[in-house]
Order: C-alpha cells, then sequence, then structure tokens
C-alpha cells in the first residue's frame, strides 16, 4: 500500500490526537504537518506488515513532545510496575460518571497530566490494543496497563471534583 | 476465584484484552455478582464517556487540503520516480532494441536485395551473348567508353604482370541506377566488377570484407563517393587481389 492508503485515513484521528495533546488549534496544525512530513520521508523505513497507525503516532508523539509546548507538558510519573494494579471498588463512582456531561468530561480530560490523557486518548478514543498503546509510546504492556489503570483512576477523580464543585456552586 | 482477584482484570475485561477462556470464566462469574457487575458497568460507562468526549477535535478543510496536496505532490511523484528507474530505462531498451533489430532486419534485406540484383546482373551477363558492350582489355578504351553514358568518372587499374586481364565493359542499372559493368577474368574466371554512385553513402552500411552471398564471393567497399562490387566465383583470394588493383587505382 502507499503512504497515501495508509496515512490519509488518518487523518482526522490523528489532528485530534495533536489537538488534545497540544491544547492549540494552531499548533495542533503546524503537528499534523509536521508529522506528515516526517512520515512520508521516513516511509522508506517502515517495515510493510508492521503497525502503520502505531507507527505514525509515534512519530506525532515523538514531535510535540520535542517541541515547545511538548517539553514544557512533560510530566515524569512515577515508576511504574507492571504487575500488582490495586484492586478498588469503584461502585460508587458510577453514579457520578452518569452525572459527568461530555463538557465535563472533556475538561476532566483535558485536566489531565499529559501521560494519563494520552493513553485515556489512544485507549478509549482511537481504540487501540494494549500492544499498539505499547508501540505507540514505546512502554511494555504491563506499564500500559498499570497507567492506564491510574489514569482512569485520576479521570475519576478530576470528575468527582467537578461534580462535586458543581453540587456546592450550586 | 474471589472478587478481589476478578476487579484487577476488569479493565482487561472491558478493554476486550483478556483471554476468551478467562474472559467466559468472568462473565460467568458477572452474571452471579452484582458488585463485580456494577464495577464493570462504571467502567463500561467511563470508557464511553471518553470515548464520546474524546472525539472533539475536527481538522479544517484547509489543513485537509494542505496535507492531501503535500502528500500528492510527493508520494505519489516518489512512486513515479520509482517506476522512473525502472521504466523508463527499460522501455527505452526496449524501443532502442526494437530499433536496433528492425534497422538491422532493414540493413540486412536491403544488403540481400543488392547483392541478389548484382548475382543476378552476373549471371544474367555470363549467359548473354554479347558478354560486353565494350570489348577490350585497354582501360584506356574501356573507360572513355562510359562517358556520356553514366553519370561519374571512375579509375581503372593497370594490369601488367597480374593474372588480371580486362574484358570489356557495359552500362548495368541498381535500383534504377546506371552504373559501370566491368568485366575482368582470371583463369577463365569471369569477375564482375560493378561501380555505382555511393549517393548519401546509402550503401555504407555494406561490409567491406569478402563475403560468401548469393553463391558468389563478394567483396565491397566505398571510394572517392563509389561502391565497388567485386562478383564473382573466383576464389577468396582472387577477388581480394583484384580489389586491391582496383582500390589502388581509385
Amino acid at each position: 500500500m502507499s503512504f497515501e492508503d495508509l496515512a490519509l485515513p488518518l487523518f482526522d484521528q490523528l489532528y485530534n490526537f495533536a489537538h488534545w495533546l497540544t491544547q492549540d488549534k494552531t499548533e495542533a496544525e503546524d503537528l499534523v504537518q509536521e508529522t506528515y512530513a516526517k512520515a512520508l520521508r521516513g516511509f522508506s523505513s517502515f517495515q510493510a506488515g508492521t503497525n502503520f497507525r502505531a507507527w505514525i503516532y509515534r512519530i506525532l508523539r515523538n514531535s510535540f513532545l520535542s517541541s515547545r509546548t511538548g517539553l514544557k507538558t512533560t510530566v515524569v510519573l512515577e515508576e511504574e510496575g507492571g504487575e500488582g494494579l490495586p484492586a478498588v471498588n469503584t461502585t460508587p463512582e458510577s453514579l457520578l460518571i452518569e452525572q459527568a456531561n461530555r463538557e465535563m468530561v472533556q475538561q476532566a480530560l483535558a485536566e489531565l497530566p499529559l501521560p494519563f490523557r494520552e493513553i485515556l486518548l489512544l485507549c478509549e478514543v482511537e481504540e487501540m490494543s494494549y500492544q499498539e498503546i505499547a508501540e505507540t509510546l514505546a512502554i511494555p504492556m504491563g506499564t500500559v496497563m498499570s497507567r492506564l489503570f491510574r489514569a482512569r483512576q485520576a479521570m475519576r477523580s478530576v470528575l468527582r471534583e467537578k461534580i462535586d464543585g458543581g453540587r456546592h456552586g450550586v | 476465584m474471589a472478587c478481589e482477584e476478578w476487579r484487577k482484570k476488569l479493565d482487561g475485561y472491558v478493554d476486550g484484552e483478556l483471554p476468551p477462556a478467562e474472559a467466559a470464566m468472568l462473565g460467568a462469574h458477572l452474571r452471579g455478582c452484582a458488585g463485580c457487575a456494577a464495577d464493570v458497568l462504571e467502567r463500561v460507562q467511563l470508557k464511553r464517556s471518553v470515548h464520546v468526549a474524546g472525539k472533539r477535535y475536527e481538522p479544517s478543510v484547509e489543513l485537509r487540503s494542505k496535507i492531501t496536496k503535500s502528500i500528492a505532490a510527493r508520494s505519489p511523484g516518489r512512486i513515479a520516480r520509482r517506476w522512473e528507474f525502472v521504466l523508463i530505462p527499460a522501455l527505452v531498451l526496449l524501443v532502442a532494441a526494437f530499433l536496433l533489430n528492425s534497422y538491422l532486419e532493414r540493413e540486412q534485406a536491403s544488403r540481400q536485395r543488392v547483392y541478389s540484383e548484382l548475382a543476378d546482373l552476373h549471371v544474367t551477363t555470363m549467359a548473354s551473348a554479347t558478354l560486353v558492350d565494350v570489348v577490350s582489355s585497354d582501360r584506356h578504351t574501356v573507360k572513355p567508353w562510359f562517358q556520356g553514358k553514366i553519370p561519374f568518372t571512375f579509375n581503372l587499374p593497370e594490369l601488367p604482370g597480374s593474372e588480371f586481364s580486362l574484358v570489356g565493359g557495359r552500362v548495368a542499372y541498381l535500383e534504377q541506377t546506371p552504373g559501370a559493368h566491368l568485366i575482368y577474368q582470371i583463369r577463365k574466371h569471369e569477375i564482375s566488377v560493378f561501380i555505382f554512385p555511393d549517393r548519401d553513402g546509402e550503401m555504407r552500411s555494406l561490409p567491406t570484407e569478402v563475403s560468401h552471398a548469393v553463391s558468389f564471393n563478394v567483396e565491397t567497399w566505398t571510394q572517392n563517393g563509389l561502391r565497388y562490387f567485386v562478383v564473382g566465383d573466383a576464389s577468396v583470394e582472387d577477388i581480394v587481389a583484384l580489389s586491391k588493383l582496383l582500390r589502388d587505382a581509385g
């Protein structure tokens, strides 16, 4: 398949992901353009049969991390273990999620630290498998699972604050 | 398995990452465990909420157009150039080979035609009752005889001390062009020498070495705008020797 056939269908998603990372329209556009330019230049090094989506998302993410905004927003997470995810009873959150509207979820997502935001976007929006996420973020599978768990916990926490804040505000 | 253990696998379950057998066992557990089922429900709700909320930004038409154009400008070009590297030289070679082949075939056919005509002329002359129109062994007689009959002049060699003798001459036509047809003799072998104007060098492609064509030995060359053909059933050595005499005289 040609580069065009592989890359163009991902344009909308790549832009969405870029905008979530940069939180800025102009920067997102620059990032997407840079990603396509880099991917096109490096397409000869892409190995056919491997995951093109993970490959181009990794280019986008690396480009972002090395950009001015990316360098500023990078958050170093505490060491993540792959095993032994804490078992928590999240039943009370069920009602909370129901109360959260779309805008609130978007705000919560935007407030999450970058590593949590990006892994949630890759898993829930891009619907990538753990393996694809591991390839995109260049982290082990175990780290994918633990980071995803922590990202969801963080999301719940932010949502709770927003809902609680909304209640207090009324 | 206790609920606590199952709950560690709930993320994997809602993400579709559990092995099928394990997912089936967990599914069976969920049907009997309200707590775990509620937990799964919450996770699915969160997934769905983030899925919907995450699809937030749409690229502008301008950006789409810019990206599409930049890819179209470089990607197909790259592909085309890749093909160019292979296809164009291949096509050029193919066309060149075809043209060369056609050219060689045409040349071969043309050469064959010329040799055939000359062989016919030689044979017809040998079979004719009047071998030549000007009968003389004196080149000073034969050469002037052609004046006004052919549109060029030529030199003939002196033959003293040689085994060759000039029998005479006649006018011959090759492809509607008049030329000189001289008959030489050596040890009872008649050799025809044809001299034609080589207009535009069109006969230059003919080989200059002696070739055994149409049952005769033929040597041909171009000299001073004239094409010489030495045709006969004499030996190659004799043909070469007579050709040399003619060359030296020309």
